[in-house]
């Protein structure tokens, strides 16, 4: 016989909180927590004190001042006499360009070197492994002024363009590449010019409509249409018919030589593409890390499986093992582009004015206002980072493996 | 990068300035070394020499300075700092004087809270150009590239000048003088500007200096002028003081070479006054009675100096102009010792 009772309600002492391992790890984190908050307290109480003692005080009414300074790129509209805030705007969209063109260039970089490494082929598989680790172990910031020397020092300059026997010249009369920059022709939007524009984007929807039809005829019929002739013919012709119908509003503005430098065309400066190249290549390599892990997380009985069903192999890389491989990948990938948005605070080394060089360098030293800068400095960063996470964690989600 | 030092510089900020606030005169014998701001390398005004010894114009003031206070010129701990750099290396108490060919502008004083103890170099903002480019004026600029140091006042007195001009330019931001040279030198920009001494002693370190002009144009005021920070008025007259020190040992003809011999007594009561033989001068500023003796043995009087440095002996070769005695028709000039 077997009596079953209450074991003996203990009494709570305050011993218990070391000696009883069900209250020890509350009683360590309470003692942490409290000291973090203590030391931030200390530190923030320390700061307002010692600005106090200074005679400083918190406040934003500079960046409604006129800025004083000019920029040597600015998307949108800015000469001097506009605001520090126009000036931090100027540089945020700076920021968002180069890191938006590094993340696409990163990362068709960084899948074919990742797909490349994994390669058959002796000679690809080691030149994409030499690529990998060479750019990976190097930092970005040599990587930057290293590209930057070479567009500077080994390019032209405007200077060489000039006279009978010039040393350099244009490529095809239409692009010039200097030490300052890439000139290339832009396009001049004559009337009649947005039906060509509306046209192009009708024949963009139309690839992609065909081309899910074809899927979706193929999975209800069994029947294989044709895709890359089609969709390369939607793709052009109805804009080229709509071009030349409507006369050929759009022109191109090709640069020339005037003064001290090329006027005309768009002109890409060369921080900006030291700085975009810098961090593609960087952070492609780590990419192709990424995506080599993710391939080879896919089990090979999957490709066999598909290779016995009769695909060739490009079919089974992209229908079966990039979509099960994405899983893995887009994770780490959401960091790399994190990385690339952060790392373009790199910028102002070359010259590229991007937030950092903005409003965390120039207004910061004209003005004196350190803490507001870099409180709006982290504030950006953080926002446009969280920003990043949140639409590639929807995307991840889309990816995931799907259980039924 | 650039965010993580200065967050680093702001909480030793918070941490130091408890500390500095005790009075950096203290602190300086306390520690025995004066910890000077200087250029990154500006020759002529701060550079180390072939011996990574910190010689130039501004270094000298460091040295006079330390002198004064701490008897000895070597005891200096030279920080270099950027344009960007500079100000919070000073309100952080990294750094107890800032002798960096810095500007004395109103906000810089008024805003930042800072204290300039005195100019000592007049200067102005000029440009230069390789004379290939044919140019004449800086008027004549119009559509060029031109190299500028970024957080100076030359930035902005850049935008004001073509701004009035009504002609346009594309600026490309440089951090310090070296990548200016670079950058220039390569041709990535039409023109250089900075203060015109700046670009008379970038110029001499060419390959082939006469290859470019510096334009007659000068666009701005630029009183270059060492500076403390605000608030600590016993340091600030140390250094104030100092600097007038061998301006007038200049104006009385007080040298380096003569100082020992006048400071067992002369004739000139004024002299007298400053090399400590009459009155307590330099117990008034809390220093030995010799200070000014010791300040002027480190690097000699203000001619001196200037003539060592960038004079028109040397290959930045610069005239006195402005930076002559009132006497002789400069804007030198240094309030009585008395």
């Amino acid at each position: 016989m077997t009596t079953i009772s209450d074991p003996p309600t203990e009494q709570f002492r305050l011993s218990m909180l070391l000696n009883d391992t069900r209250y020890r790890s509350a009683t360590f984190q309470a003692i942490a927590v409290i000291l973090l908050v203590a030391s931030i307290a200390y530190l923030g109480s320390n700061l307002a004190k010692n600005l106090r003692e200074a005679g400083l005080d918190i406040s934003f009414g500079f960046l409604s001042t006129p800025a004083g300074y000019d920029i040597n790129q600015t998307l949108i509209p800015y000469n001097n006499q506009d605001t520090n805030l126009r000036a931090a705007l100027v540089g945020i969209l700076n920021t968002l360009l180069v890191s938006f063109l590094a993340c696409a260039t990163a990362t068709i970089l960084g899948v074919f070197a990742g797909v490349l490494r994994l390669s058959q082929n002796w000679l690809v598989r080691k030149l994409m492994s030499f690529y990998v680790e060479i750019f990976r172990n190097i930092p970005v910031l040599i990587w930057i002024l290293i590209i930057y020397g070479i567009m500077t020092v080994s390019m032209p300059g405007p200077r060489d363009f000039r006279g009978e026997n010039a040393s350099a010249s244009m490529l095809l009369d239409a692009v010039a590449v200097t030490n300052r920059g890439v000139y290339i022709p832009a396009p001049v939007w004559g009337p009649g010019s947005m039906v060509v524009v509306a046209v192009f984007v009708l024949s963009v929807i139309g690839v992609f409509a065909y081309r899910r039809y074809a899927t979706k005829l193929l999975y209800d019929t069994g029947r294989l249409l044709p895709t890359t002739w089609p969709s390369i013919a939607i793709f052009f012709v109805p804009t080229l018919l709509a071009f030349f119908v409507m006369g050929s509003p759009i022109g191109l503005d090709y640069p020339a030589l005037k003064g001290f430098n090329f006027q005309g065309g768009i002109k890409i400066g060369a921080p900006l593409i030291a700085l975009w190249f810098a961090l593609s290549v960087y952070t492609g390599a780590f990419i192709a890390e990424n995506v080599r892990a993710g391939i080879q997380a896919v089990s090979k009985g999957q490709t066999e499986a598909a290779a016995a069903l009769g695909l060739r192999p490009g079919r089974i890389m992209n229908l079966v093992v990039l979509p099960q491989a994405l899983r893995v990948i887009i994770p780490p990938l959401i960091s790399q582009y994190l990385n690339i948005t952060k790392n373009s605070s790199l910028a102002i080394l070359v010259g590229y004015a991007d937030i950092t060089a903005t409003l965390g360098g120039i207004t910061m030293n004209q003005t004196g206002r350190a803490i507001e800068c870099v409180v709006l400095l982290m504030l950006f960063y953080l926002v446009i980072s969280l920003c990043i996470s949140l639409v590639m964690n929807v995307y991840n989600s889309t990816t995931r493996l799907k259980e039924r | 990068m650039k965010k993580s030092v200065l967050l680093g510089a702001l909480s030793v900020a918070g941490v130091a300035a408890g500390v500095a606030s005790a009075g950096t005169l203290d602190d300086v014998k306390a520690r025995g070394k004066l910890n000077c701001g200087v250029t990154t390398g500006l020759v002529g005004f701060a550079a180390p020499d072939a011996n990574g010894e910190w010689k130039g114009f501004d270094v000298d003031v460091c040295r006079a300075v330390a002198a004064a206070v701490l008897g000895d010129g070597s005891a200096v701990e030279f920080v270099p700092t950027t344009g960007k750099t500079r100000f919070t290396a000073l309100a952080s108490g990294e750094i107890d004087l800032l002798a960096r060919n810095t500007t004395w502008t109103f906000s810089r004083d008024v805003d930042l809270k800072f204290e300039f103890v005195g100019v000592n170099y007049y200067d102005g903002q000029g440009f230069l150009v390789p004379k290939e480019l044919g140019v004449s004026s800086a008027k004549e600029l119009d559509g060029a590239t031109v190299c500028i140091q970024t957080g100076t006042t030359t930035e902005l007195n850049l935008a004001d000048f073509f701004r009035s001009n009504n002609i346009s330019y594309e600026p490309v931001p440089i951090e310090t003088n070296a990548e200016g040279q670079q950058q220039y030198l390569a041709g990535a920009c039409d023109a250089y500007t900075t203060d015109a001494s700046g670009l008379a002693s970038t110029r001499a370190t060419f390959e082939d200096p006469s290859a470019h002009v510096i334009l007659p144009e000068i666009i701005s005021k630029e009183p270059l002028a060492p500076l403390v920070r605000h608030g600590d008025n016993e340091w600030g007259d140390v250094v104030r003081w100092t600097l007038n020190a061998l301006i007038a040992a200049e104006e009385l003809n007080v040298t380096s070479a003569n100082v020992g011999e006048l400071a067992a007594g002369t004739e000139n009561p004024e002299i007298n006054r400053l090399l400590g033989t009459e009155g307590t001068l330099g117990e008034m500023l809390g220093l030995d009675a010799d200070w000014a003796q010791k300040a002027i043995t480190a690097g000699g009087n203000y001619g001196e100096i200037f003539a060592k440095n960038i004079g028109e002996t040397t290959p930045i070769g610069l005239a006195r102009g402005l930076n002559a005695q009132w006497t002789d028709g400069g804007l030198l000039y240094a309030p009585p010792f008395r």
